[in-house]
């Protein structure tokens, strides 16, 4: 089962046990991780789902998709860690990721 | 937004109105969604109902305002705005095309790459952590609408709440001399008033006074710029590293998309809000006893409500879509107000439940790019509002059936009769 922890705007962390087929995000909802909205439901089309990567997890997440880059780029707060949650699967390889959440959602 | 299409059909006879027809009987060719006569009558929904379940993928040959294509299913409004390549959002976003020789250039008419770049430079000012800021001015004007209220008589909410708020909270975010602000909503009307339908009689006037509302504007903008930045929409535009040069065509149009979204729609939720609590008593209840539900009961008002019913795409070429063939330049309506009540995506669609799970997984902004700009901003005006009122009243009772706007694009009210219960 791959941990995933996320890290409050605040510094409040909080560690999950993720399943494989969960996406970073629905990780999140389920385990009532506050700070991730999803308002599309991991449609890739609503932006509220926005996370940072920590540096050294970038290679193994890699960068964002084709239908994912244009509405992160409409994310004012976007820098280049930046990811839609809902389009990162769970795998075992995410094993111990750590993503660090926006101070809002837009 | 009240749109060339409410006032164009205004004009129009109205033969082809479903009111009082049997939805499940009435051929399928005949049903025309875009007609305002059962969206006025409160009819609507069961029509909405029959294309979902029998022709999700909907044309209507002939219609007042032409032939168009109506989208019905939660999914397939979200898999359509995905495809901007397909599904264009230009000329507009209206059912009526506009006059060429008088299109302003407001980026929700825009596609990629025009449509970024635009958004992008203006998305700061409605952004949560600008709103931050301005939400205690927002609060103070709230509490003194509604310590003005008359109590234990009847009156119209729209108007004396519903309309005058978001016209504050508009000229709160533009910081526009407070005493002028019926001009903010004047100007809104003029900019999308199709001509000869009472506002305006021609576009040439519909230009002049928008030319008053680009000078009236031009002087803040110098006086602001004169100034150290502010919170406000002008002094950030002002001042802002992208927006500084603006042309002046496009400030307008910016400002013009800016007033024009957030006026109408935010005024028919906060009206919703009073008839969906009043309607479902059980759940003010639970609101009462629960005040941290505000946010929960917002997102699902702002559902029951959807304040635009659809938004219009133009498909680019021909597209084939479950066995349907919609061809290059075919004006398709997304129905967010059907979406929002489709079974197979939100359950118990039809009932108003102000603490559902996914409460925020509706339609009525839009999805994809051109999701709505100024949601965080709606939801704030509409969280602070009632974290206002449950303080002071017991209950907002409506006491007269609602009059209801007759548009199909724009759902809300003209009139909402009420009586405020103080506790
Ligand atoms: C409950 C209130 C509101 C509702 C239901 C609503 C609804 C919508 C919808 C459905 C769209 C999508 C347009 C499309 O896909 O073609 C939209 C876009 C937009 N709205 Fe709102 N709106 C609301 C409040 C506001 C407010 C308060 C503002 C003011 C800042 C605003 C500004 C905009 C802008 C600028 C766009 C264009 C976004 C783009 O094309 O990228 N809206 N709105
Ligand atoms: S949940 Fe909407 S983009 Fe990820």
């Amino acid at each position: 089962m791959p941990t995933i922890t996320y890290i409050e705007h605040d510094g409040n962390t909080h560690t999950v046990d993720a399943d494989n087929g969960d996406t970073v995000m629905s990780a999140a909802i389920k385990n009532m991780v506050p700070g991730i909205d999803a308002d599309c439901g991991g449609g890739c089309s609503c932006g509220t789902c926005h996370v940072f990567v920590e540096p050294e997890w970038q290679p193994v997440v890699g960068g964002p998709g084709e239908f994912e880059e244009p509405m992160l780029d409409l994310n004012p707060e976007r820098n280049d860690q930046s990811r839609l949650s809902c389009q990162i699967d769970v795998t075992d390889e995410l094993d111990g990721l750590v993503v660090r959440l926006p101070e809002f959602q837009f | 937004m009240s749109t060339s299409t409410e006032k164009l059909q205004n004009k129009q006879p109205s033969s082809r109105s479903l009111v009082g027809r049997d939805p499940w009987t009435t051929p399928l060719r005949e049903i025309d969604l875009a007609h305002p006569g059962i969206w006025q009558a409160n009819e609507y929904l069961p029509f909405l109902a029959r294309l979902r379940r029998d022709a999700p993928i909907h044309y209507c040959a002939d219609s007042a305002v032409g032939p168009y294509w109506s989208i019905t299913r939660f999914q397939d409004v979200m898999d359509i705005e995905k495809r901007t390549d397909l599904f264009s959002s230009e000329p507009t976003i209206g059912i009526v095309d506009p006059d060429p020789d008088y299109i302003l250039p407001m980026f929700i008419a825009m596609d990629p790459p025009k449509h970024d770049v635009q958004r992008k430079t203006v998305q700061g000012v409605v952004a949560p952590a600008n709103l931050k800021n301005l939400e205690p001015l927002i609060r103070q004007r709230v509490c003194k609408i509604l310590d003005n209220l008359p109590s234990n008589e009847p009156f119209n909410w729209v108007e004396k709440v519903s309309r005058d708020l978001t016209t504050q909270m508009l000229a709160t975010l533009f910081d526009f001399p407070f005493e002028e602000r019926n001009k903010l909503t004047y100007w809104s009307d003029v900019a999308t008033a199709i001509p000869g339908a009472g506002l305006v009689d021609s576009y040439e006037e519909s230009q002049k006074i928008l030319q008053e509302c680009l000078m009236c504007f031009s002087k803040i903008w110098q006086e602001r710029a004169s100034k150290p930045p502010g919170d406000d929409l002008i002094s950030m535009l002002a001042h802002g590293e992208s927006t500084r040069n603006m042309p002046p065509l496009e400030f307008l149009g910016n400002l013009i998309l800016l007033i024009v979204g957030g006026n109408d729609t935010t005024r028919n939720s906060i009206t919703g809000s009073v008839l969906a609590l009043h309607q479902n008593p059980a759940e003010h209840d639970k609101l009462r006893a629960d005040p941290t539900l505000i946010p929960s009961m917002v997102s699902e008002t702002i559902r029951w409500q959807t304040p635009l019913a659809y938004m219009r795409r133009t498909a680019t070429q021909d597209v084939s879509i479950q066995g349907e063939t919609i061809k290059k330049g075919d004006k398709i309506l997304l129905w967010y107000a059907s979406a929002n009540q489709d079974e197979s995506a939100i359950e118990n669609a039809d009932q108003y439940i102000i603490d559902r799970p996914n409460v925020r997984q509706h339609l009525s902004f839009g999805t994809g790019i051109h999701r709505c700009m100024g949601n965080r901003l709606a939801e704030m005006q509409l969280r602070v509002l009632w974290e206002e009122i449950l303080p002071r009243f017991r209950a907002i009772e409506v006491v007269g059936e609602p009059e209801r706007i007759y548009s199909s694009f724009v759902k809300g009210y003209h009139n909402l009769s009420v009586v405020a219960h103080p506790h």
